[in-house]
C-alpha cells in the first residue's frame, strides 16, 4: 500500500491541534474547491486536500493513521498486523488497496463483505468524472467510452479499486458542462445500502477553428485585401463538411457572415448558425512588381480609412 | 477491456423530477431543498402544479449545493448565498465567453 502524507497534504505538523487542521483545510478549499476555483489543476489538489481533511478532522481515523507513523510521500509500506487481522487478509492482499478507502472502511466499521450485523446501511458515494469531447462528437452525436477507477470490496470486506469502462452516448444538444447521470454506478452501498451515481460531465475541447457561443460557432476567415474589395468566393471548413462561402465587394474586417443551420444541433431537430467573422490579412512582404502596383493604386485611390463620417 | 453499456440520463431541461427525488439522490434535507426553492435556486416547471416537477438539471444544482454545505461546512443560507454568487459568475463567465467567441 502507498503511503499519502495527511499532514503535508495540509500543510501543517503532525502535532497540529483539530482546529489548525480546520483552519489549514479552510485556507486551501478556498484555493483548490472545484466549484469555486478555475485552477485547472485545483480539482486534484482539492481531492487530496478533501481526503487528508476527511482522515485527520475525525479523532479515531486520525489516530488509526497516525499508528502507520511518519513515512514518505508515495512510500510503499506493510499495513498493521490488526489491519491484516481484521480483514482476515495476508500483507499483499493490500497491494493495490488506497490508504483513504480503507480509512473509510473502518470508519463505516465494515468488516467483511455482506456483514450488516444490524449496522446503519449507509449510501455509495457518487463519482464525478470529467469527459472530454469534440465538437466534431457532438455535431455528428455518437458514443463515448469513459473510464474510471471505482472501489469495491473483496470477500474479506476490503477495499480494492476497480477500472471501469463506461459507453455513453453523447446528445446531440449536449453542452459544455453538462452531465450525465449513471444511477447506482458510483460506490458500492455499505450494509445494504443503495449504490452511489456516477456523473459524466461533458468537456468540449477547445477547437483550433470554432469558438462555441450557445448553439452558434465562431470562425475566424482570413481574406487578402484585394479579396475584400473586389469580393471572393472561399471554401470553408464547417463541422458538417465544406461549403463555398460568397464575400461580397467591399467587405470589411470583423463583418459576421451567417452560414444558417451550420452551427451545432439543438434538442428538437434545429441548428444553431455558423458564423465568419472577417479579417483582413496584408502581406508582410511584397515583390517589386506588387509594390509598383501599391504606389499606382496609392495615387489613383480617394479611399480615406480615417476619414470620420 | 470491458465496456459496460450502461443505463443514463441526461441533465438537462427535457426530464423532470419529484422534490423527494431531489433530497435523495443529492443527501440534502428536505428543509434545505425547501431553502433552495424559496431562494429561487432550483424553480419548479410550473408553479401551479402540485406536487412540483424540477428540470433534471436540477440535480447537478442540489449536488453541488451538498458540496459546498459539507465541504465549507456552510449553513443553509450560506449555502444559499454561495450557490447564487456562483451562479452569476457563471453567467458572466457564459457571456464573456460569447463574447470572446464573437471578437475573437
Amino acid at each position: 500500500m502507498k503511503y499519502k502524507d495527511y499532514y503535508q497534504a495540509l500543510g501543517v505538523e503532525r502535532s497540529a491541534t483539530t482546529d489548525q487542521i480546520k483552519k489549514a483545510y479552510r485556507k486551501l478549499a478556498h484555493q483548490y474547491h472545484p466549484d469555486v476555483s478555475k485552477d485547472p489543476k485545483g480539482e486534484e489538489k482539492f481531492k487530496e486536500v478533501a481526503e487528508a481533511y476527511a482522515t485527520l478532522k475525525n479523532t479515531e481515523k486520525r489516530q488509526e493513521y497516525d499508528k502507520l507513523g511518519s513515512r514518505s510521500e508515495g512510500e510503499q509500506f506493510t499495513p498493521p498486523p490488526e489491519w491484516q487481522q481484521q480483514y482476515g487478509a495476508g500483507p499483499s492482499s493490500f497491494d493495490d488497496v488506497d490508504l483513504s478507502d480503507i480509512l473509510n472502511a473502518f470508519r463505516s466499521g465494515r468488516n467483511g463483505a455482506g456483514h450488516a450485523s444490524g449496522r446503519f446501511s449507509e449510501r455509495g458515494e457518487d463519482y464525478e468524472i470529467p469527459a472530454a469531447v469534440s465538437i466534431e462528437k457532438i455535431y455528428a452525436g455518437g458514443e463515448i467510452d469513459v473510464a474510471v477507477e471505482l472501489p469495491d470490496y473483496d470477500e474479506h470486506g476490503l477495499p480494492h479499486r476497480v477500472a471501469h469502462t463506461f459507453r455513453i452516448t453523447v446528445p446531440k444538444d449536449a453542452a459544455d458542462g453538462q452531465r450525465m447521470r449513471l444511477a447506482g454506478k458510483g460506490g458500492p452501498g455499505i450494509h445494504g445500502g443503495k449504490p452511489g451515481d456516477l456523473y459524466v460531465i461533458l468537456k468540449i475541447t477547445p477547437h483550433p477553428l470554432y469558438r462555441i457561443s450557445g448553439r452558434d460557432l465562431y470562425l475566424d476567415l482570413k481574406l487578402s485585401p484585394w479579396e475584400a474589395v473586389l469580393g471572393a468566393s472561399v471554401k470553408i471548413t464547417t463541422p458538417g463538411g465544406a461549403v463555398e462561402l460568397k464575400v461580397k465587394p467591399g467587405s470589411t474586417a470583423g463583418q459576421h457572415l451567417r452560414l444558417t443551420g451550420r452551427g451545432l444541433p439543438r434538442a428538437k431537430g434545429s441548428q444553431g448558425d455558423l458564423y465568419a467573422v472577417l479579417q483582413i490579412e496584408v502581406p508582410a512582404k511584397v515583390s517589386k512588381a506588387e509594390q509598383e502596383l501599391y504606389v499606382r493604386l496609392a495615387a489613383v485611390s480617394e479611399f480615406n480609412p480615417r476619414t470620420i463620417k | 477491456m470491458k465496456v459496460n453499456q450502461s443505463e443514463w440520463i441526461s441533465l438537462d431541461e427535457h426530464g423532470v423530477c419529484s422534490a423527494q427525488f431531489l433530497t435523495e439522490v443529492s443527501g440534502l434535507s428536505d428543509d434545505e431543498i425547501n431553502e433552495l426553492i424559496d431562494n429561487d435556486v432550483i424553480v419548479p416547471v410550473d408553479d401551479s402544479l402540485q406536487p412540483s416537477s424540477f428540470p433534471l438539471f436540477c440535480i447537478a444544482t442540489v449536488n453541488r449545493a451538498r458540496r459546498l454545505r459539507d465541504d465549507f461546512e456552510l449553513d443553509s443560507h450560506g449555502m444559499v448565498l454561495a450557490l447564487k454568487l456562483l451562479y452569476r459568475i457563471d453567467a458572466l463567465q457564459i457571456e464573456l465567453d460569447a463574447t470572446r467567441a464573437h471578437i475573437r
